[in-house]
């Protein structure tokens, strides 16, 4: 336990951030380079837990439990976000039979 | 133990990378699962042992696995996805990379938010974050369960079948 | 008493709401009763708050109703400032007020919309008295707006009639010549002062040294509103225009209140006039060159009306030449008896012209003294009182007015002594004209001449005692007296520092009453050699006149040329704007940015193209730039 709890005070807060980021533009990138539905969902869903762990990462820098709290909002909030969209995304295919992004375009009509 | 640290974040970005890169949605999900796992880790490592648990359980229990459900009932495991024009992806990338810097740049001087307070090992026990949930936060948290309970109502709703 | 004070304003309001929404129920009688007793209450509650305010020594109270406005630095209350000053103008306004509605029961009882008239009468009254209690410019700017709209919809009262509607727009748009000076005045107030508030303004007046630029032009700019509002050169115009609307108004709106207003402006801010010497200058000249050529113009004028309207301007002029001379208390004063006789001339008037069926024309009446006893007596005692007789009141004030022109400059003195001349004069040629000889009308109509009935002839023998006592409100220390009226006041109103019109020796100042009083009574006996003794005549319109009889005829051709220089010009420049600027510059602008839009909402609408994924591009485009504009402005 000893040895874990020092990992934090060895590593900058700034790499936890450059992490996060990263993953998050990963994430960015992700959904709009595939056509592929679900696979959108994911790169969401990655997203979130970019955020996750950046809270995560400030609340224990600050000896703070409001950070990890939120982190439990946050994930409820994206198990109703995956509920909701895997939903939407099995309606798609069963109305259009694809799950290709290109095709949700009748927003214009 | 930054070894740890920075062994971690490379399994983590290595497997997000896949995840968008794969060909195959369930070769997207594994790697996705790897890299939640490896999130899982740094919570260890930010001792958010608590949160470790939880983020294991909720994210690679049950969210990983509804979307693998989802690929296997319909069947969308295909790998000929079409996929967008060049210029598109292109444009894609430099979008995230300029995104990147561009929160690279607004979290400038993130050090010296810190307040100098002594450091606590156990805000990450369930006890704690317990205390702290139930307490400061005991109408977020029923709103939030309020929230669940439409968007499982909701989620019922879409997924039932059309009359006609 | 005095915290309740809003009650004053409350009661006229009240009236013209009941009379202006149940015009269509009431009859005529009905709201006549209930327009005369709103204004009867404000007038006994006047006149309680005059009695509780003389036993005081601390005599002006600020009444804060509400926070008016509150925006940045200004900040200004719904409030009233009860002084004398203020009092005084309330018991005039409503004590004669009440006379002229009574006497509108009888004069208009037979129009068909009489109860629209009494419902703006009492807007009127209610604007007027708003203008005279407020305690800041910007309420009293609301009252002088308000009793110019009332002015403007009682001259156009008539309004089938063409020329009437011009008259009354005429007077409005005059009006808002002068209000635009008034505001750019209250906005020079404000940036001098910070404050609209009278008490603020005035107590910080002393800071500043006598003629300093900023108070000279704020002072010249409130000028040039009580210019527009008080009908002086150059803008006295639609005042004898105003005469269209119905005699009762005439004498309440355009002879005994509203045109004061002015005047009340200027005592009102005499603070700030005390310290702008050359504003006083400029009101002086105006106040001269204005009494005299409005006294010179009625001299020949043979519409009733319109002699007693060029009478009034005259006597607004000697108003202000008191004012410019710094003597503010005595153009009260003339103020306050004006009120009377001019209110008492017009009612005459409106009597007369009642009576014999709508004729306005001097040249066809005559010889009506015998079968119009009551209005003939009344009317003879308000010329009296205009010209100056002792012991009627005009005497008094305007004895006051020449002894401080007399100490001033000769040159005015000699002036206003001319006037005063003219007045009487004119007046009498009036008197004589209507009331002796023989009568030149229509037989037919001779036969149905009849004295007025009651509810007109007690206003006039009320406002005849008014008219004759009133002078005794203020005797002068050389009769005897106390100047009652002046050391009321005196509270109210800043004087000059050296301000001392005493004239040392009584004996000189009883000598010059006495030379100008021989002066009045020969041209009163010329005025009867003419006009009775010789029965002359003034010549119909067909006749040929001199030069200088047609120039003063026509009224020194005022209005042409203000329509030549102004009008004409005006309507030169509306055209080229209609036929070039109106077609060629603005259509096409307003087409132009027509098109602009459709061809700017053509290309738009292919960014609306539906695709989830070209959103989402767009979404992130849009974060970053958000993030990036943040860190830049940083």
């Amino acid at each position: 336990m000893e040895n874990i709890t020092s990992a934090i005070r060895i590593i900058p807060l700034e790499h936890y951030l450059f992490l996060c980021l990263a993953l998050f533009s990963i994430g960015v990138i992700g959904v709009l380079f595939r056509r592929n539905t679900i696979v959108i969902l994911m790169c969401i869903e990655m997203m979130l837990n970019s955020v996750n762990l950046l809270l995560a990462a400030f609340s224990s820098y600050r000896s703070d439990p409001s950070g990890q709290v939120f982190v439990f909002f946050i994930m409820v909030v994206a198990a109703a976000e995956v509920a909701v969209g895997l939903s939407i995304l099995v309606m798609m295919k069963r109305n259009v039979d694809s799950i290709d992004i290109n095709l949700l375009n009748k927003l214009k009509d | 133990m930054a070894f740890l640290f920075y062994l971690l974040s490379g399994i983590a970005l290595l497997s997000a990378l896949m995840v968008v890169l794969s060909k195959s949605p369930i070769n997207s999900v594994i790697y996705l699962i790897v890299c939640f796992l490896s999130i899982a880790g740094h919570y260890i490592l930010l001792n958010a042992q608590f949160l470790a648990v939880v983020h294991i359980i909720v994210y690679t229990g049950a969210i990983m696995v509804v979307f693998l459900f989802v690929i296997m009932l319909l069947n969308l495991n295909k790998t000929n996805e079409p996929h967008k024009s060049v210029l598109t992806k292109f444009m894609a990338v430099i979008s995230g990379g300029m995104l990147f810097l561009v929160l690279i740049a607004a979290a400038k001087g993130v050090n010296e938010m810190i307040v100098a307070k002594e450091f606590d090992a156990n805000i990450g026990l369930v006890a704690n974050l317990g205390k702290v949930l139930y307490t400061d936060y005991m109408i977020p948290f029923e709103a939030s369960s309020v929230l669940f309970l439409s968007a499982m109502i909701g989620a019922v709703m879409l997924g039932k079948k059309d009359k006609k | 008493m005095f915290q309740n004070s809003w009650l004053i304003l409350l009661f006229p309001l009240l009236g013209f709401v009941i009379t202006g929404i149940f015009s269509k129920k009431l009859t005529g009688k009905t709201s006549g009763i209930i327009a005369s007793l709103m204004v009867l209450a404000s007038f006994i509650y006047s006149a309680t708050l005059f009695f509780q305010l003389k036993q005081i020594t601390n005599s002006a109270i600020s009444v804060d109703l509400f926070n008016w406005i509150n925006s940045g630095k200004l900040s200004i209350s719904f409030g009233f400032l009860i002084d004398p000053l203020s009092v005084t103008m309330m018991m005039i306004i409503t004590g004669v007020g009440f006379l002229i509605h009574l006497f509108s029961m009888g004069y208009m009882h037979h129009d068909e919309r009489v109860n629209t008239y009494f419902s703006q009468l009492n807007l009127f009254v209610f604007s007027m008295l708003l203008l005279v209690m407020s305690s800041n410019y910007l309420l009293m700017f609301v009252g002088w707006e308000g009793v110019g709209l009332c002015s403007y919809l009682l001259i156009g009262f008539w309004y089938k009639k063409n020329a009437f509607n011009n008259a009354a727009r005429k007077a409005f748009i005059m009006n808002r010549i002068g209000d635009l000076g008034f505001i750019i005045g209250l906005i020079a107030i404000f940036t001098t002062f910070h404050s609209l508030d009278f008490n603020t303004v005035f107590s910080q007046s002393s800071h500043f040294i006598s003629g300093e630029a900023i108070i000279t032009f704020i002072t010249l700019m409130l000028f040039v509103g009580a210019i527009g509002k008080s009908a002086k050169i150059p803008l006295f115009t639609w005042l004898p225009d105003a005469m269209a609307g119905p005699t009762p108004v005439s004498a309440l709106i355009h002879a005994a209140t509203m045109v004061t207003a002015g005047i009340y402006l200027v005592v009102r801010s005499s603070s700030l006039f005390v310290l702008a010497p050359i504003t006083m200058d400029v009101i002086l000249v105006v106040g001269v060159t204005t009494a005299l050529v409005a006294a010179i113009i009625a001299v020949l004028q043979n519409d009733i009306k319109k002699v007693l309207a060029y009478s009034t301007v005259s006597q607004l002029g000697i108003m202000f030449i008191a004012l410019g001379l710094g003597a503010f208390s005595s153009s009260l004063f003339h103020v306050t008896t004006h009120a009377f006789f001019k209110a008492l001339l017009f009612l005459g008037a409106g009597s007369i012209i009642h009576s014999l069926q709508g004729q306005q024309d001097i040249r066809l009446m005559g010889g009506i003294r015998k079968s119009m006893p009551i209005t003939f007596i009344t009317f003879f005692i308000a010329v009296l009182a205009i010209s100056g007789i002792p012991p009627f009141s005009g005497f008094f004030s305007k004895d006051e007015i020449l002894a401080a022109a007399f100490h001033s400059s000769p040159i005015v003195w000699g002036l206003t002594v001319i006037t005063s001349m003219l007045t009487s004069f004119y007046m009498f040629r009036l008197l004589f004209l209507v009331f002796y000889g023989s009568y030149r009308g229509d037989s037919k109509t001779f036969g149905k001449i009849h004295e007025s009935p009651k509810i007109m002839t007690i206003p006039l023998i009320i406002l005849a005692i008014l008219a004759f006592a009133g002078g005794f409100l203020n005797i002068p220390v050389m009769f005897g007296g106390t100047e009652n009226f002046a050391t009321f006041l005196k509270p109210s109103i800043t004087f000059f520092n050296d301000y001392n019109f005493e004239i040392p020796n009584h004996l000189n100042e009883i000598l010059l009453a006495l030379g100008v009083l021989l002066l009045i009574i020969v041209t009163i006996f010329v005025s009867w050699y003419i006009f009775v003794k010789k029965s002359v005549l003034p010549v119909s319109d067909s006749t040929n006149r001199g030069i200088i009889s047609k120039f003063i005829y026509r009224k020194f051709y005022f209005d042409e040329i203000y329509n030549f220089f102004i009008i004409k010009p005006y309507q030169w420049f509306a055209e080229k704007f209609t036929s070039f600027i109106e077609t060629n510059i603005i259509d096409s602008i307003i087409n132009g940015i027509g098109s602009i839009v459709v061809f700017v909402g053509n290309k738009a609408r292919l960014i609306q193209n539906g695709n989830i994924g070209f959103y989402m591009f767009v979404m992130i485009i849009a974060m970053i730039s958000m993030i990036a504009g943040i860190i830049w402005l940083k």
